[in-house]
């Protein structure tokens, strides 16, 4: 399998890096974007921009990674922001990249280009920072999760039903790696796991995009745990979590997304108690508001996320909704001082 | 430092951990090993297909195998509909699944339906190595465990050197090539049949187990696994001789490292049990000890076959030809108390001193017991009786022990520890405390009980007085819960450091976490599931090297729970009062005409037939009691529980006939109907068919949780119809008498546990059963509403029939005290002799009552948790103060209450 192919040289280079220190991610890329305020005829590229050569009937108001293609430099400048801010690692805008999720604005036929040109922008972004101070930097290719889940039904009077398919996800998302990997990313990030049966579908397409490619990426995997109940929205504990999809042999494992950093830190502290290998977290700059708003300032959140490298949780930290280049900078600085945590080794 | 251990997944961890010494495959979701389940699938009838895998979850099942390979059955489609329904049942797919197929293509698309980390059954060389590694790739890529059969290109290995090539063989292609994780390798190097008469087979139980051993030394982190049922094939029909051939062969297998199997736990000898002779037989031919070992099986295997299986076992007094030591235990570990005064005595003279009997062979017996309990090889009712021959045994030294101290100043027995035990004041339940003493006196602790309805004072004078170690709380009502922070906040204050243990039926371990835990911060407190965990929780707590450890984990667990269960409750939207009355439930009254009950006012039921009762008797609550989990009758043919089960049947059968003949109890009732009509969120009583002057009013609480798809804010009052609508409303109180209280404590002064806690359950049955058959009455005949219902008995378990029956102080009115305006409306105390305690259990405790609501629509709910506006409402409606109510409605809070009562007290 994937153990017999040789790592990519980003492999060696992110290892070498995350043993001295805490690694940053990038933030939030929805309220940059909003803070845009674009229209339809941005996001088709009519109005400003480059026209899309991909038609569709549907409006894409809303359609974030279709920016890549319309708005390839404002995109660029939101990932040059992050990078500039402190971010070692910095996710393309893919999130919803693949045939399942365009589905709903009819572009399945432009995921191909929205996955090369996506790592391709966040590339070109990474290279000007690098050029301004000198510091490598890595593209991560986002894997978002799609609006499906293959192991629960949306129908509760047929629990046995499925709207998607382990075999269906896992093509999807085979042309997504593919793209990704053909653009330039350095790793592939399976994010915002909440139906673990995704993500192993996401795994198996990883593994095969690797052996096409003759190379092993650092894979980064990150689960979300939805609400009080500490579980993930399919049921599963987060080592339960861990137990599914270790044997992707994942760079780091982590969570993301739904929590802030203070509901988030029982359940990391859990993965960090049992999985050998780094650990990754992002989470919301606390939990919306009644406007669907975040309220937490960049210090807000980074005092949390502090918290997590003061007590050994964390490897790699960084941010999802409501955060921003600020959060990101605050984060940056706060866990400075910080030793990353110590991967435990097999007796 | 994590160790290469297997870790498996369904919605919760599974981590094969040293101190598991053997994980049982569940095996009856397989249609090759199942009849029933094979029939259930080929009938298309998932429910109860589904059944059966929660069946053998809860009895414990780790993992559950999963086979759909039947010639009829289109065994890809069945593996993932099951699958894929199995994921919709969190109960069941907590625990990871083995994929179990001959054929690849089942196995793929099985993989491709868990979201957990499952094990694959199997893969093997038997087309090539290529074929192997593709497969194992796979299995990789899916992210799963699998099991690698001894198998090749020439066949299934048989000899332990083709075992141990062929395993080698495949776990350096799956470590070395292939990348696979070596914990996650479980060789299967088959058990095959011996003692068939042919020679070459004689070896096969040697050959694995010889394999095993290789592999375990050999091939670091992989596991070893089989099916132990195909070792005996010779033996069918003779199932004596196959538990004995699968307990010998296990028992050697699994020292040598064979750590998984599947393996029909029901069938399954216990190896010390069994008849020497046998054994030995057995062990000749499963080691291949001796060239006739099969001739010699063959021989004795006549004499073991059984038939009436445990009436015969019993009759089998070739023990009391056995050592005294011997067969003090062996008393002990089967209940037998015919013998036990004798031998006790037998005993006594051969000691040095009286107290050498017990601390010798009688502690020897009863830690047999707590071993084989702690193993999940005896069951409840077993351990029960075990005590009682202990108690029987005492009862026999205890006059010399007496004597011996009168005359020496003698010494104290050395005990595991000192635990005072009592139910709360306000509460007359314990037959759950009671089974708890028991278990924890066979255990070696002292047992102090106080009994009923005991006042936190007295329950700490004792424990100061008698230097406790332990105090144990037990209640079944809901203002029992409150009493028991009571208690525990005057531990607190009054300086007290030991662990205080909380169970019984409506305590948890949230409510502990929340309302206990923090009351008592000098000490530890902790929620005990049931008795089957009372052991092992008190033997942690006195344990100078565990305690520390075991308490903080208890501390920091309470901790996280509160925690958790305070931001759940917070993000349960909950609607104001307001809102919850205007999404009531809106029953169309215009079209319906209730109907009048035969009478109104009240009527004294005493024309009761014991026997007929009995007829109406849900067993299932009764081995609940037990704590045997299941239900009934299908409990009886538990192939874990069942013998355990069949045979608590047949003693209670045996006391139910006694009861029956002896007219042990006198069974009393009181029923009456009233006019009524809801008002709001009450119900208004009339004194008579004019409904001009109000005879009483029952209060009733509104569901407040914010509710969706338009289903409605239910309170009870809604079932009943507004003024202009001739409705009713009915009430009763059933006892099956005080009769049971004075029969338990002779048995108690019999040293008889067992008979005695039999009695209280039976009662309580008895109960149960007079309210089921008085409704059905009524439906039927008082009330008459359904003058031509017929269900039998075992149809009404499932509560069928129109109307409810509602009690106070459970989930539909949480409120205990509208008992009291039930009783007065009934006059009951005088009409049945049930009286209510300050916490509103009823004595005795054998009692049902309720109300009865007769409209079709009306159902059986749960109010859940309340705001303050409601509980505001509700003291006023009462003519309470608000402090008042919450202290009745605390358990139902929503929120935390200001002041608490009992810190000024």
């Amino acid at each position: 399998m994937t153990g017999r192919l040789s790592p990519s040289s980003a492999f060696a280079a992110l290892n070498h890096a995350a043993a001295d220190r805490i690694l940053i991610l990038d933030g939030a890329m929805g309220t940059q974007i909003q803070a845009l305020g674009l229209g339809e005829d941005d996001y088709t590229g009519h109005g400003s921009g480059h026209v899309c050569r991909h038609h569709s009937d549907h409006p894409q108001t809303g359609n974030n990674d279709l920016l890549i293609l319309t708005q390839p430099e404002a995109v660029e400048e939101i990932h040059y922001r992050y990078a500039i801010a402190g971010a070692d690692i910095v996710e393309t805008n893919t999130f919803s990249a693949t045939t399942i999720a365009q589905a709903d604005y009819g572009m399945q036929q432009a995921v191909h280009d929205l996955n090369v040109e996506g790592a391709r922008v966040v590339r070109r972004a990474l290279d000007r920072a690098t050029a301004k101070d000198g510091k490598p930097r890595f593209v991560a290719g986002a894997i978002g999760p799609t609006n499906r889940t293959a192991s629960m039904s949306p129908d509760v009077n047929d629990p046995g039903f499925r709207a998607v398919t382990f075999d269906d996800l896992r093509k999807a998302y085979l042309q997504q790696a593919n793209g990704l990997i053909a653009g330039g990313a350095d790793i592939l990030l399976i994010e915002t796991i909440f139906d673990t049966l995704n993500a192993k579908a996401a795994i198996f397409a990883c593994i095969e995009a690797m052996e096409a490619h003759g190379q092993r990426l650092p894979m980064m995997i990150s689960g979300t745990i939805t609400d009080a109940s500490g579980r993930t929205l399919s049921g599963q504990t987060p080592t339960a979590f861990w137990h599914s999809v270790r044997h992707a042999n994942p760079w780091t494992i982590g969570l993301n997304c739904a929590l802030g950093a203070a509901a988030m830190r029982p359940h990391l502290a859990e993965l960090s108690g049992v999985a050998e290998t780094l650990i990754c977290a992002y989470p919301n700059a606390g939990l919306p508001n009644a406007f669907g708003q975040y309220d937490e300032g960049p210090d807000d959140t980074a005092v949390q996320v502090a918290e997590f490298a003061r007590e050994g949780l964390v490897n790699v930290v960084g941010g999802c909704c409501g955060t921003t280049p600020d959060h990101i900078r605050a984060i940056a600085e706060a866990v400075k001082g910080f030793a990353p945590r110590k991967v435990p080794a097999y007796a | 430092m994590p160790d290469r251990l297997l870790r498996l997944s369904g919605l919760e961890p599974f981590v094969l951990t040293p101190d598991i010494p053997f994980v049982n495959v569940g095996e009856r979701t397989n249609v090759t090993g199942s009849a029933r389940f094979r029939k259930l699938i080929k009938e298309r009838d998932y429910a109860t297909a589904l059944e059966v895998a929660r069946d053998q979850v809860e009895n414990g099942a780790q993992i559950i195998d999963i086979n759909m390979d039947e010639g009829l059955i289109d065994s890809r489609a069945a593996m993932v509909e099951f699958l894929n329904l199995l994921a919709a049942e969190p109960d069941i797919a907590r625990v990871p699944v083995m994929i179990d197929s001959s054929k690849w293509e089942v196995i793929e698309a099985g993989l491709q339906c868990v979201q957990g980390k499952p094990v694959v059954n199997s893969i093997s060389m038997k087309e090539g190595e290529d074929q192997f590694r593709h497969h194992a790739r796979l299995c990789l890529a899916y992210g799963a465990a699998v099991v690698v059969m001894a198998f090749d290109e020439q066949g299934q290995a048989d000899t332990a050197a083709r075992k141990i090539q062929i395993c080698e063989r495949a776990y350096r292609i799956l470590v070395d090539e292939v990348g696979f994780p070596p914990e996650d390798i479980i060789f299967d190097p088959n058990i095959f049949a011996v003692a068939t008469g042919i020679e070459e087979h004689n070896n096969y139980g040697v050959d694995f187990i010889e394999a095993t051993r290789w592999i375990r030394q050999n091939l670091p982190h992989a596991h070893v696994s089989g099916g132990v049922s195909n070792l005996s094939f010779s033996f069918r029909g003779n199932e004596p001789v196959r538990e004995a051939m699968h307990a010998v062969f296990l028992y050697h297998a699994i020292q040598a490292g064979m750590d998984m199997g599947i393996v029909n736990a029901g069938q399954l000898a216990v190896y010390d049990q069994i008849d020497p002779a046998l054994r030995e037989a057995c062990e000749d031919v499963v080691l291949n000890r001796r060239p006739d070992g099969t001739e010699r099986l063959l021989e004795i295997a006549e004499r073991f076959r059984g038939d009436g299986q445990g009436a015969k076992r019993e009759k089998d007094l070739s023990w009391r030809e056995w050592p005294l030591n011997k067969r003090l235990e062996h008393a002990l570990v089967n209940g037998i108390t015919e013998f036990i005064e004798a031998d006790t005595e037998e005993a006594r003279q051969a000691a040095e001193r009286p107290l050498h009997v017990i601390e010798g062979p009688l502690m020897a017996g009863m830690n047999v017991v707590g071993d084989l309990f702690g193993a999940g090889k005896m069951f409840l009712p077993q351990v029960v009786k075990s005590a009682r021959v202990m108690k029987q045994a005492v009862a026999v030294l205890l006059p010399y022990m007496e004597e011996e101290k009168r005359l020496t100043g003698g010494t104290e027995r050395e005990t595991a520890g000192k635990i005072l035990m009592a139910t709360v004041k306000g509460d007359v339940h314990d037959i759950g405390k009671n089974i708890v003493g028991v278990v924890l006196a066979c255990n070696n602790f002292e047992v102090i009980d106080l009994g009923v309805m005991v006042p936190a004072q007295k329950i700490l004078q004792v424990a100061r007085d008698e230097k406790v170690d332990i105090i144990g709380l037990s209640g079944l009502i809901t203002p029992s819960l409150d009493e028991m922070a009571h208690v525990a906040s005057e531990m607190e204050r009054e300086g007290f450091n030991i662990p205080l243990l909380i169970g019984g039926a409506t305590t948890s371990k949230i409510h502990t976490a929340v309302k206990i835990a923090p009351r008592y911060t000098k000490g530890a407190a902790v929620y005990v599931t049931d008795a089957s965990r009372a052991v092992g929780v008190a033997s942690s707590l006195l344990s100078p090297a565990q305690a520390a450890g075991y308490v903080e984990g208890i501390r920091s667990d309470y901790a996280e729970v509160a925690d958790r269960h305070e931001r759940s409750e917070a993000a349960k939207s909950r609607l104001p009062l307001a809102s919850a009355r205007a999404n009531a439930l809106k029953i169309d009254w215009s079209g319906f005409v209730p109907t009048a009950p035969s009478f109104t006012g009240t009527r004294v039921i005493e024309d009761w037939d014991l026997a007929q009762i009995a007829h109406y008797i849900d067993w299932t609550p009764f081995f609940q009691t037990w704590e045997l989990k299941g239900v009934y009758p299908r409990i009886l043919e538990d192939e874990q529980q069942g013998e355990a089960a069949r045979q608590l049947f047949a003693e209670a059968q045996e006391m139910l006939a006694r009861i029956i003949d002896g007219r042990w109890f006198k069974p009393r009732a009181v029923v009456g109907f009233w006019p009524a009509n809801s008002a709001g969120d009450d119900i208004r009583l009339f004194t008579g068919a004019d409904r001009g002057e109000t005879l009483a009013t029952l209060h009733t609480l509104r569901q407040q949780v914010s509710k969706r798809h338009g289903r409605p804010n239910v309170a009870l009052s809604d079932f009943v119809a507004p003024a202009g609508i001739a409705d009713h409303v009915g009430g009763f109180v059933v006892t099956a008498g005080p009769e049971e209280a004075e029969i338990s404590a002779r048995y108690e002064r019999a040293n008889d546990d067992y008979g005695a806690i039999m009695v209280k359950a039976l009662a309580d049955r008895f109960a149960e059963a007079m309210a089921e058959m008085l409704h059905e009455r009524v439906r039927r005949d008082f009330w008459g509403y359904a003058a031509s219902e017929a269900f039998t008995p075992e149809q009404l378990i499932a509560e069928p029939y129109a109307g409810i029956r509602p009690a106070p102080g459970y989930p539909a009115q949480p409120d205990h005290t509208e008992k009291l305006t039930l009783f007065r409306l009934l006059d009951a105390e005088a009409a049945t002799g049930v009286t209510l305690t300050e916490s509103m259990a009823m004595w005795p405790g054998s009692s049902v009552s309720g109300f009865y609501i007769g409209h079709p629509d009306s159902y059986y709910f749960g109010v859940a948790k309340i705001e303050e506006d409601q509980a505001r409402d509700y003291a006023a409606r009462k003519g309470w103060s608000l402090d008042e109510a919450e202290r009745w409605l605390a358990p139902v809070l929503n929120y935390t209450r200001r002041k608490i009562a009992e810190n000024a007290a």
